[in-house]
């Protein structure tokens, strides 16, 4: 793995990719993909985030609590989004579109308030049922965990995303793959047609928890420390930032879009002071000029044949204005 | 084979079907027809699944459907078209086919990760399915076409071969031939009497009397939600009931 | 009991400020049928306007204060120029417009940010102190003590609201707006220049969000460019509760959800206060989607 990461470096320092940017462009595009996946069955949830922060904490605590290697905290992560997946995605997913994504808004923040407080709330049950003031300390609220091993290693998330692109060139030639894609384009005939559409949507938000729980495990030892901040809000925006930006119609999209953004800061270092401002109109002018994002060969077409004809038609001299 | 049985729906105070009793048996082609707004779509939906009535109970096959989800109904044996093209219209015709044989598939998506025998048989046979469905409705030319981007004709035949896709026992179609000029209704009509040699049975909303005519072995004619007439083609355009709803509800089809 | 009474008068202030809010979110829903994720953005714009006004021209309050509304409301309709208007056009899908509104917040909030170094050499800046006289005033016959900002911003908020009320109902462009709300095509037939009412709707919308983040300003004393978040979701809560798009189930959404928080904090302290806020959220969109006043959104097949 090294003769190929080694040389490969070597290309990327100079524009600015070091290791450690190259590790959380790959972190984020497995997010990127976990926000793919429910877009692409039609499911607007700004879940990931919260799930992320789920996996990160568990993983954080096999790993540097009960001494658990590296690739068993992951499954343990993963497991333990998919898991909690289960009875909040049976009851929201039958909302829709706006009322979907202010629900898993809800989500994160439940998810993200619940971490803060977790001791007090472990502390004080314990305390009534032990009926004598019990001290509880575990992961330490907004101060988050410290001294994670950093056991990530960048070779781990290429094969990961290696498995995890095979994976999806397969879904889409699966059954359930198509059935997603009926469901994204319409619900109802999708029900008409045979598909057990609350099945098919449960299953999607379930292996997209379980991709934003590995991303968690995965980033929570290569940070060393997690607090809950990081999952908030913010964390849900920019991950579909990713998927808006890399477009949603291949997965591709979603990884490209999140390898740009990621390493937009730090190739065009003049950028970091103004790294908000261009996020936002990052999203903004994507989704008014370029609606289908960076990998979307039609879209380009259609913004190359609008500008092309604002060109020829602004020197035309029929126009007599100016 | 389809039984209704005092089938109502209201819709908060609006009484869109009252009391609408109705079979359908085998191997039949059944026409229901009614001026606009008389609840024919919304018969169909209930049929389908989309929307449970207040009241009455349906039958397929000698299986009760309470409250059974639509894809459920599906796998039973009934599929539908819509009065409004629904069409995938961003896949191609033939992706619309190979969609509508989900129920008929078992394999799992690790059967596809691995390439299993049994995903690749199933392949081979969706797509034949597909391809027959397309040279039988005239499509095999436009198989790789978006569906959306069809002529409006086509989409019409499209939606009915996505129909018979789900290899149903029942088709349900909701005005086929809307949009349609005589010699495509023409054409259509023989389709249709092509399937119930297949042994499939019919329930078609109409509103071109010519297919009426062409096709059904009998009709129901419903109003304002209620079964007003019910007899062979002839006999309801014989019967001053009919003929009174039409003309006393302003409307321009060809009755 | 003292306490409690005490706690009330708090929660009604609060109430005041979340309603004014939740008001513009629900303003732009019940005419546009979409969300606007900027809106929070709006609202801290209205906090920031009001303290530049007073602290860097040093304008009284009076005056501030409507100079913070109207440039809240004039980027407001900024919004529905840059962020909507082009996705309209386009027919794009609501969520798409959802996107682009948070892509308008992130830019709102960041730039502010950039002014914010520019000016105060920080990301936090103060009112002063003695902008509202501090002296409570005490009602001895209910052993009460208000302070005169939570009187004189309830009272405003109410004042806005008669006056919203009222436009919405007598005055022409008011029912030009419920027409719209209710059909747009059909308005259009009618001969109402429906651009024209979606501008107006986004300056009301901005115009009460920036009075809201004005007030949350002058309350606390402290304006960051951050605050918008802390009321982004306090404020869809408060829709989603009242019934999104319910102009009167905006202001008793808002009402509700303070009344939570403040009830919330005197049962459990003051860091579970906002879980409870997106507990109910949660919890209302699983059993009532539509809301206390909010009509079920149809399912049409
Ligand atoms: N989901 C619904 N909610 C409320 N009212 C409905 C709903 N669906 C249908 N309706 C009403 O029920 C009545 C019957 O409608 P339906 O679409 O079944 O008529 P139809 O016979 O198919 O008419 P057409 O010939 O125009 O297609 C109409 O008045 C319609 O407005
Ligand atoms: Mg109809």
């Amino acid at each position: 793995m090294d003769a190929v990461l080694t040389p490969l470096l070597d290309i990327l320092r100079p524009i600015g990719i070091t290791e450690p940017v190259l590790q959380f462009m790959l972190v984020n595009a497995i997010l990127g993909v976990s926000i793919y996946l429910t877009l692409h069955a039609g499911m607007f949830s700004l879940a990931s985030a919260g799930f992320m922060a789920i996996g990160a904490y568990v993983g954080a605590l096999l790993t540097q609590q009960s001494d658990w290697p590296l690739w068993a905290a992951l499954l343990g992560g993963m497991a333990a989004a998919g898991v909690i997946a289960v009875p909040i995605g049976l009851p929201t997913l039958r909302l829709r579109d706006i009322y979907l994504a202010i629900a898993t808004i809800g989500f994160g923040e439940v998810v993200r308030v619940l971490i803060l407080n977790f001791d007090d709330i472990a502390a004080s049950v314990l305390t009534t049922l032990q009926g004598e003031r019990v001290r509880f300390r575990l992961i330490e609220g907004a101060r988050g965990i410290k001294g994670i091993p950093t056991l990530t290693e960048t070779w781990h998330l290429i094969l990961f995303l290696i498995v995890l692109g095979y994976l999806l060139t397969r879904l889409h030639r699966s059954r359930f793959g198509r059935a997603m894609a009926a469901i994204r384009q319409d619900e109802t005939v999708a029900a008409n047609m045979g598909i057990n559409v609350v099945y098919v949507k449960n299953m999607v938000f379930i292996l997209s928890a379980v991709l934003a729980g590995a991303a968690g495990v995965f980033s929570a030892h290569l940070t060393r420390i997690i607090t809950p901040a990081a999952f908030g809000f913010d964390k849900a925006v920019d991950i579909l930032a990713f998927a808006v930006l890399g477009g949603t119609s291949t997965w591709i999209g979603p990884i490209v879009g999140a390898m740009v953004l990621t390493a937009m800061p730090e190739v065009l270092r003049f950028l970091k002071e103004f790294r908000g401002v261009f996020n936002g109109l990052v999203l903004l002018v994507v989704i008014v000029y370029l609606p289908g994002g960076l990998v979307n060969p039609a879209g380009w077409s259609r913004l190359w044949q609008r500008l092309g004809r604002a060109q020829t038609a602004s020197p035309s001299p029929s126009t007599g204005v100016d | 084979m389809l039984e209704l049985n005092g089938i109502s729906q209201s819709f908060g105070g609006l009484k869109a079907l009252s009391d609408v009793t109705l079979s359908v048996p085998e191997q039949r082609i059944v026409g229901l027809i009614g001026p606009n707004g008389a609840g024919k779509t919304t018969l169909i939906n209930i049929i389908s699944g989309l929307s449970h009535p207040t009241s009455g109970s349906i039958t397929f096959a000698g299986e009760h459907l309470h409250r059974t989800a639509p894809h459920h109904i599906t796998r039973l044996g009934i599929a539908r078209t819509y009065q409004n093209i629904r069409l995938f219209g961003d896949m191609t015709a033939l992706q619309n086919l190979i969609i509508a044989q989900h129920a008929r598939g078992h394999a799992s998506l690790l059967d596809a990760v691995v390439f299993a025998p049994r995903y690749r048989r199933e392949e081979r046979d969706l797509y034949q399915h597909a391809e027959m469905l397309l040279e039988r409705f005239g499509l095999s030319g436009v198989a790789q076409i978006a569906a959306g981007n069809l002529p409006y004709g086509d989409q019409r035949r499209l939606e009915i071969a996505r129909a018979l896709a789900t290899r149903p026992k029942l088709l349900l179609l909701d005005e086929p031939t809307a949009g349609m000029n005589p010699a495509e209704t023409r054409a259509l009509g023989e389709q249709i009497l092509r399937l119930r040699e297949d042994g499939i049975a019919i329930l078609v909303i109409e509103h071109d009397m010519s297919l009426i005519h062409q096709v059904c072995d009998e009709v129901y004619v419903l109003n304002f939600g209620q079964i007003i007439s019910h007899g062979t083609p002839n006999e309801i355009k014989a019967d001053p009931a009919v003929i009174e709803a039409y003309l006393g509800s302003d409307d321009d089809a060809s009755a | 009991m003292d306490t409690l009474i005490q706690q009330g008068i708090n929660a009604i202030s609060l109430g005041a400020i979340y309603s004014l809010f939740a008001l513009g979110y629900a303003m732009v829903f019940s005419i546009l049928g979409v969300l606007n994720l900027a809106h929070s953005a709006i609202f801290m714009l209205g906090a920031f306007f009001g303290l530049i006004a007073i602290d860097q021209w040093s304008l009284p309050l009076w005056l501030a204060f409507p100079i913070a509304m109207l440039g809240a409301g004039l980027v407001s309709v900024g919004l529905e120029l840059v962020a909507f208007r082009p996705l309209r056009r386009r027919n794009a899908a609501r969520i798409s417009q959802l996107i682009s509104s948070i892509g308008a917040a992130i830019l709102i909030v960041n730039i502010t940010q950039l002014i914010f170094r520019q000016i105060y050499n920080s990301t936090e800046a103060y009112l002063p102190r003695d902008l509202i006289p501090s002296d409570p005033i005490v009602i001895e016959s209910l052993g009460l003590r208000v302070q005169p900002v939570r009187m004189l911003i309830v009272v405003i908020a109410l004042v806005l609201m008669v006056l919203l009320q009222y436009l919405v109902n007598r005055v022409r462009i008011g029912q030009h707006m419920r027409a719209v709300a209710f059909n747009q095509r059909i308005a259009a037939l009618f001969g109402i220049n429906v651009s024209r009412i979606f501008i107006f709707t986004f300056f009301l919308a901005g115009v009460l969000g920036g009075a809201a983040g004005m007030f949350y300003g002058v309350v606390f004393l402290n304006v960051t460019p951050f605050i918008g978040e802390d009321v982004a979701l306090i404020g869809l809560t408060a829709i989603v509760l009242g019934g999104m798009g319910s102009i009167p189930g905006a202001v008793l959404g808002g009402f509700l959800v303070a009344g939570l928080q403040i009830f919330s904090i005197v049962i459990g302290g003051s860091s579970f206060r906002n879980a409870v806020v997106f507990l109910l959220l949660f919890i209302i969109l699983l059993i009532r989607p539509q809301g206390l006043l909010g009509q079920p959104e149809s399912t049409r097949a």
